[in-house]
């Protein structure tokens, strides 16, 4: 059987481990390194635990935040947690409003692996009335150029839910349409 | 601290496992001291940050065992991003508690066992998997959206407030900011010409910073920094018997800790922990999306130990953790070099500049407190385990005075160089570390 094939640029190396699953590199001194694919899949089983009612909320249309129970506490987190971060108490839940404001945004052109094929994409953190953290989102149906810091967005959920925090994105606001004069 | 020694970082380094590169930065530390042999070694802390990037669970034992340090005491370190800086200070404590006169620290990353684009998936594990990693898996995209706030807090609502159209401010606001990360990255890349272990050294202009590939707005490829292979260590020791293995140690006079939310979207908005030189920031909120509380609480932890009450005027330089252009801003002034809002006309006025490199624009406060002299993480790389680490052996170096030697290069040796921090940062912020070194001779 014949040697692996050498290559002296790592990134050739990369590409013979697709094609045959192994190469040799050459390193400038000559040194010789063998390379193999070795692959790496896992399915991993992931339980939203006490985070649960917030996903199944999405499902039917709905955010929910968590409201800390102590009198004295009473922070609104916009992204819920079983225990109140400020206090230590239990938190229960509320629904939060629907449409918010943009607190920060970006637009990424890469993602990691799993997410490339999404790019590009727009990730923003939203505000709330109400509610005294944030939570971050995708944001659809707008491009970079319209985006800003203070713009009015609006929640949607996916109809068919994949139990994910992307089964909710935000959109912005329509302006209300102006009153039109009556005839 | 006695010695140090550091493997040039690499995109890949095939041809070194990860035992083989700590034993090459850990040969060359043993050979820059004196009489500092293997058995003369009490222990050892070392630190990766990322068991998905080894795919070898318990690798620390297996550097030691490479080392052949076994049976004595090891422990393995793990703190996200600020993984060296972490295993730095749990040498610290290991010789000042007591417990060893000589520790070793030893950190490592092999982030080349995987494509680019899987590497930030890995790293982007360390966001919450409930409710950040599903929306895109993307570290740079967590840093471009703390950077857009830290741009309107401190620019469109200072130098651009007379803007009445809010997109148009927006956007000037973040041009402007874009223009001064660059100058940041022309900074740090052109530093590192001048170090041999410099990952990517090299002469840039704002613009091609600017008009490299975009990769999460505002956010440019050469303001990231990349993946690496590399390995680094500190060999640490009491004070008395420091002369034992050289004429020139260095003190660790201040050690600090901070942390943060995981999760950006829990970042509280409330009062500014003040620096001893600071007036308050009545209508700041804080520290919000923009700020790293983590890294401003490690400062003054580190500062209050080393009695450090003006850093920008008692450090000689800082090497801090500029994953991203970005965060070296924000680390400016969560490390008080300059006011909560002053990050962006520090960089103008030229203070973290070296003055005898042209920058090719002007830097008129060139050399008042160098940042970055070796280059950075943007520049030398980042392979987490060891990047805190190699911070640690930079400063080393510059407090004993042997860039020049280690260096091959005097370029960045800073003159008379007698205090310096060293800043490691993880997540978006959620743990950081802050040490001090102090010229001990």
């Amino acid at each position: 059987m014949a040697k692996p094939k050498t290559y002296t640029k790592f990134r050739d190396v990369q590409a013979e481990l697709e094609r045959s699953g192994s190469a040799l590199f050459r390193d400038a001194e000559g040194v010789e390194s063998l390379v193999i694919r070795s692959p790496y899949a896992i399915n991993y089983i992931h339980s939203y635990a006490e985070d649960t009612p917030f996903f199944l909320g999405l499902s039917e249309g709905k955010l929910r935040g968590s409201k800390c129970s102590s009198p004295s506490c009473g922070f609104v987190f916009a992204t819920p947690r079983g225990h109140c971060m400020v206090c230590g108490a239990p938190t229960g839940w509320t629904d939060l409003p629907t449409k918010g404001r943009i607190h920060s945004w970006t637009t990424c052109r890469f993602g990691s692996e799993a997410f490339l094929k999404e790019t590009p994409y727009n990730l923003a953190l939203i505000e709330f009335d109400g509610a005294g953290s944030l939570l971050l989102v995708r944001l659809k149906e707008a491009v970079e150029s319209d985006l800003y810091v203070g713009m009015p967005v609006e929640a949607r959920f996916d109809p068919k839910p994949k139990y994910s925090i992307t089964d909710v994105w935000f959109v912005p606001s329509k302006p209300a349409a102006p009153a039109k004069k009556p005839r | 601290m006695v010695s140090g020694g550091v493997t040039k970082f690499a995109k890949a380094h095939p041809a070194m496992d990860f035992r083989l590169m700590v034993k090459r930065a850990y040969d060359y530390a043993l050979k820059d001291a004196t009489n500092l042999t293997a058995d003369r070694i009490d222990g050892s802390r070392i630190s990766y940050f990322s068991d998905h990037f080894t795919r070898q669970l318990k690798a620390a034992s297996m550097v030691q065992d490479y080392l052949g340090l076994n049976p004595k005491g090891s422990v393995r370190i793990e703190w996200g991003g600020a993984t060296g800086g972490e295993c730095f200070q749990a040498a610290f404590e290991a010789v000042a508690s007591g417990r060893m006169d000589v520790c070793l620290a030893a950190g490592f990353e092999t982030m080349s066992r995987v494509a680019t684009w899987k590497g930030n998936e890995f790293i982007a594990l360390a966001s919450d998997t409930n409710f950040d990693f599903p929306l895109g898996g993307f570290y740079t995209g967590y840093y471009a959206l703390m950077v857009q706030r830290h741009i309107y807090e401190y620019l469109r609502r200072t130098r651009f407030a007379g803007i009445t159209d809010e997109r148009e401010a927006q956007r000037t606001a973040i041009a402007e900011g874009s223009r001064i990360m660059s100058m940041v990255s022309v900074k740090n890349h052109l530093n590192a010409l001048h170090n041999p272990y410099a990952q990517y050294p090299k002469r840039l202009t704002v613009a091609d910073v600017l008009n490299s590939e975009m990769i999460s707005y505002p956010l440019t490829r050469e303001q990231i920094c990349t993946m690496s292979d590399g390995a680094a260590v500190a060999i640490l020791c009491s004070e008395e018997r420091a002369k034992e293995f050289t004429d020139r140690p260095v003190e660790v006079t201040g050690v600090g800790t901070g942390t943060d939310t995981m999760r950006l979207a829990d970042r509280p908005f409330g009062k500014v922990p003040l620096a001893p030189n600071e007036a308050d920031y009545p209508e700041l909120p804080y520290p919000g999306v923009h700020s790293f509380r983590a890294g401003r609480t490690a400062g003054l932890e580190a500062y209050s130990m080393a009695g450090i009450t003006d850093p920008k005027k008692e450090l000689s330089f800082v090497e801090l953790h500029d994953a991203y252009a970005s965060s070296e801003i924000q680390t400016y002034e969560d490390l008080a070099l300059c006011r909560y809002g002053d990050g962006y006309s520090f960089v103008e006025s030229g203070a973290p500049f070296l003055p005898k490199i042209d920058y090719g624009f002007p830097t008129k406060r060139a050399g008042e407190i160098p940042v970055n002299p070796s280059g950075g993480l943007i520049a030398c790389g980042h392979p987490v385990g060891a990047t805190g680490l190699m911070q640690a052996v930079f400063a080393y170096w510059q407090l004993q005075g042997t860039i020049g030697r280690h260096f091959r290069d005097p370029t960045l040796q800073i003159p008379n160089a007698r205090r310096g921090a060293i800043h490691s940062h993880a997540g978006t912020g959620s743990s950081v570390t802050v040490s001090i070194l102090k010229r001990g001779f």
